[in-house]
């Protein structure tokens, strides 16, 4: 046994509502820069639908993910080694702008500027790749809320899928349709397929966390890894030629704070936290000869932090204590291996990822209710599973690769948690804890006590039993200075203006400053400046550069002619900002 | 042989290693960011995907014709039975199958270049500059070639050849490039300032070819850097004790 320790996430899709705020807030706090205005790190889809990029589940097209060869032996499906480094002059199955959608901006400027007339000036498109106007035909969102699925609708591979087998149970109508919503993040796998088509190594799994990461120094453009990743959730800068993922928000997550995409959660519908598995179980499990027995498979590599055995080989693994600790609270934890109600996406391409879902029981009370029997009754909800509006057999392909036993396993627990705490509640004695109706909680497996901490962990939802996060080391934390609780000033960084040294290398070579001094300088730039990249700044920050030209501070400044018009180079800078560029 | 040819045929092998090295190192020490192929295939699949590959192994068997060329003495060849003409046509022929295949690609890469939108766009000063210097040179060598191809040809193997190696052995022989035809000495001087160019220009992606990835393990591990907790490092003098 070898103990590893993953952060991972559960997303509980019945609560989703489709309001964008994680897309919107994660593209505001990493890929709102130049050549990443395509990329979504995290994105809702609204199902069915294509998703994004466009049929990304199509592996027969795109390649992505690993499949077992002849001898039942795991081979990644876009090409080994060589067959790798033979295309590497052009990829061959790379998608290309128009997979994603042209990312473009309007002509504001023209509803102001715009010369006295007869008609309302508007502001046009214009496409930022070519700068010229053009006609906007997709986006990453085009099709939300099932807009144009009676034209697009059969263009979902899991819509086919599905119909191979029960054509009846995917209908476009207006009335017999279904929907519901899939927000999607790197899926942080334990068998990243990204990772192994990195032909320069830059690409790599973080031993403490399991945060999978690319080395911005190593990347060198090859783009094996886009078409390598399944979910296609790696993204090339087509200004910087560089790989850029989702991060896990790892320098939140080191100091204890959830990701961007679940703080900013209105559903409150994610869960962080840590899960222990045994690394050496991963490759065997990911080679399970059956597509269907993936996610047993997966459940198997995960270990049980209330087993003695398992947290003394994790403590001998240099597991810290505060993780295990992590581990045995952990909400992920419970909704994926005690209570089995979360499912992993799409097992079948053999990644092993560690995002996995709460599958939505659809407006199934409700329904019931119409039917003039009494929605909320335990009976009545298990029968309506298998006719509820929105196929299994369509959750099943995208949760189970295509098994729907353990899709109607969770939809049951979640239609026994209803009707088990509904009296209860109704009873309405706010004094303790509602009481739990224990005839139906048994009847989907779970004791009386199991189902309150369900009832509690999914419909109350709290803070801090969602997530569930160690810090990056306890024993340290007192010297991390974006930790909660500081103990130092926070600007004694080396090289910083309460520290004074220099540091061996001279003035210009000291460390970065932390990062939340940096995101502080650059935040404000960008709310301040005109331009839209980060151009005042005289320390040379290349995350921020937009690939055009050479980055800000990298050269110094020319001496000003007179009379030149004033850039966004010669912006007043604020007055901190200086200190830096003494150093 | 005038002060000025024999002071080109000295220094400038010299200075173009001084540019070429010196560049990779500055290059790698302070710019592993900017280090990478910039590659516009996102923008354009189709073309990229047939002009590519040809120019890349065209380019590729071309710089192995050199290698070939200027570092195996003919005596070595004569040595393994292969006789001066017979080597002569073997390189004519190849060489000049890689040369046209280079020559197709790279025409290819900057029509697309020149013609899509957001390709060109994305195309630098730096970009522009590379690509003059790169199309000169491969044009002059296919002219040198071809314009000395009758007969046995042109035998740079007992003039340019010498010259070059004697560079590296520090003992520049500059004496073997007198009577060089000129198109032979213009294709050295651009040859010369293009491997200079190498490390200032996106061509530093030659540098970067993933042979490692044939012997690595598939999944790669690392560990956040001992010592560096969080995004800071330790402060001079305070140290973790290992």
């Amino acid at each position: 046994m070898r103990v590893m320790a993953q952060i991972a996430m559960v997303m509980n899709l019945d609560k989703c509502i489709g309001c964008h705020t994680c897309s919107v807030t994660c593209k505001q706090a990493w890929t709102n820069r130049g050549g990443v205005e395509y990329v979504w790190f995290n994105n809702v889809e609204t199902r069915p639908g294509q998703g994004y990029p466009r049929r990304y589940e199509d592996q027969e097209t795109w390649k992505g993910g690993w499949e077992l060869n002849k001898r039942g032996r795991l081979k990644l499906k876009g090409g080994g080694r060589f067959s790798k480094l033979a295309n590497i002059f052009s990829n061959p199955k790379l998608p290309t702008i128009d997979d994603y959608y042209e990312p473009w901006t309007y002509e504001y400027a023209n509803l102001v500027d715009a010369p006295l007339g007869d008609d309302i000036p508007v502001a046009q498109p214009r496409s930022l790749l070519s700068g010229k106007p053009f006609k906007i035909e997709w986006s990453a969102n085009w099709d939300d809320n099932l807009g144009g699925v009676s034209e697009h609708g059969e263009l979902d591979p899991m819509v086919a899928k599905v119909r191979e087998q029960a054509s009846e149970k995917v209908r476009f109508a207006f009335e017999q349709t279904f929907m519901f919503y899939l927000p999607r993040i790197c899926e942080h796998c334990l068998n990243p397929s990204c990772v192994a088509s990195c032909p320069s190594g830059a690409m790599y799994k973080r031993q403490e966390d399991g945060i999978v990461l690319v080395d911005q120094d190593q990347c060198r453009g090859w783009r094996m890894c886009v078409t390598g990743c399944p979910y296609k959730k790696v993204y090339f800068n087509h200004r910087t030629g560089k790989a850029e993922k989702c991060t896990l928000c790892y320098p939140r997550l080191e100091v204890g704070l959830p990701t961007v995409c679940s703080e900013t959660c209105v559903g409150r519908l994610r869960y962080l936290g840590v899960m222990l598995y045994d690394a050496d179980k991963v490759l065997q499990a990911a080679s399970a000869p059956d597509d269907t027995d993936l996610y047993e498979a997966q459940l198997g590599v995960f270990l049980d932090p209330e087993d003695p055995a398992v947290r003394r080989e994790a403590e001998r693994a240099g597991i810290a204590q505060d993780w295990i600790d992590a581990a045995r609270r952990s909400p992920v934890h419970a909704l994926i291996s005690r209570y089995k109600v979360a499912l992993p996406l799409h097992p079948e391409y053999r990644t092993m990822p560690m995002v996995w879902y709460i599958p939505p029981l659809s407006p199934v009370v409700e329904a019931l209710t119409e039917t003039g029997f009494d929605g909320e009754d335990a009976g009545n909800l298990f029968g309506a599973i298998d006719t509820l509006r929105i196929p299994l057999e369509y959750l099943a392909e995208l949760f189970t690769a295509g098994d729907t036993a353990p899709v109607r396993a969770s939809l049951e627990k979640l239609a026994a948690m209803r009707a088990a705490m509904r009296p209860g509640l109704l009873a309405g004695d706010p004094s303790g804890p509602a009481p739990v109706d224990e005839d139906v909680a048994r009847s989907a497996g779970l004791s009386g006590e199991e189902m309150y901490a369900l009832y509690r962990l999914l419909a109350l939802a709290k803070y801090d039993e969602r997530y569930v996060i160690p810090t990056a080391a306890v024993g340290d934390a007192r010297r991390l200075e974006e930790s909660v609780l500081p103990d130092e000033c926070s600007l004694d960084y080396a090289g910083g203006p309460g520290m004074g040294g220099s540091g061996p290398y001279g003035e210009g070579s000291g460390a970065s400053p932390p990062m939340s001094v940096e995101n502080f300088h650059v935040l404000r730039d960008r709310q301040t400046a005109d331009a839209p990249a980060d151009t005042g700044r005289s320390r040379v920050n290349l995350l921020n550069w937009d690939g055009r030209g050479h980055p800000a501070g990298l050269f110094p400044a020319k001496p000003e002619k007179p009379g030149a018009p004033d850039g966004p180079g010669t912006a007043p800078r604020p007055p901190e900002n200086d200190d830096e560029e003494e150093r | 042989m005038s002060l000025a040819d024999s002071l080109l045929w000295t220094a400038m092998p010299y200075i173009t290693i001084v540019l070429l090295v010196g560049g990779i190192i500055w290059r790698y020490r302070y710019d592993k960011f900017g280090w990478t192929t910039r590659s516009s295939q996102l923008y354009e699949s189709r073309l990229l995907r047939i002009a590519s590959p040809v120019f890349h192994y065209g380019i590729l068997f071309v710089l192995a014709g050199h290698l070939v060329g200027l570092f195996v003495p003919d005596s070595w060849t004569s040595a393994i039975g292969v006789s001066e003409s017979t080597y002569h046509y073997l390189s004519l022929y190849t060489g000049t199958l890689a040369g046209l295949a280079t020559v197709a690609g790279i025409a290819l890469l900057i029509y697309r270049r020149r013609t899509n939108g957001p390709v060109f766009l994305a195309t630098t000063r730096n970009d522009k500059l590379m690509y003059v210097v790169l199309l000169a040179a491969i044009l002059m060598g296919m002219i040198a070639k071809l314009t000395h191809a009758g007969g046995h040809g042109y035998d740079y193997r007992t003039t340019i050849a010498p010259w070059l190696r004697s560079v590296f052995t520090l003992h520049p022989d500059y004496a073997r490039m007198d009577g060089v035809p000129v198109t032979y000495q213009i294709h050295i001087v651009i040859g010369c300032v293009l491997i200079a160019l190498v490390p200032y220009t996106r061509l530093i992606h030659m540098f970067s070819a993933p042979v490692q990835y044939l012997f690595r393990p598939y999944i790669v591990y690392r560990s956040r850097e001992r010592g560096q907790l969080g995004t800071r490092s330790e402060r001079p003098g305070w140290e973790r004790v290992p």
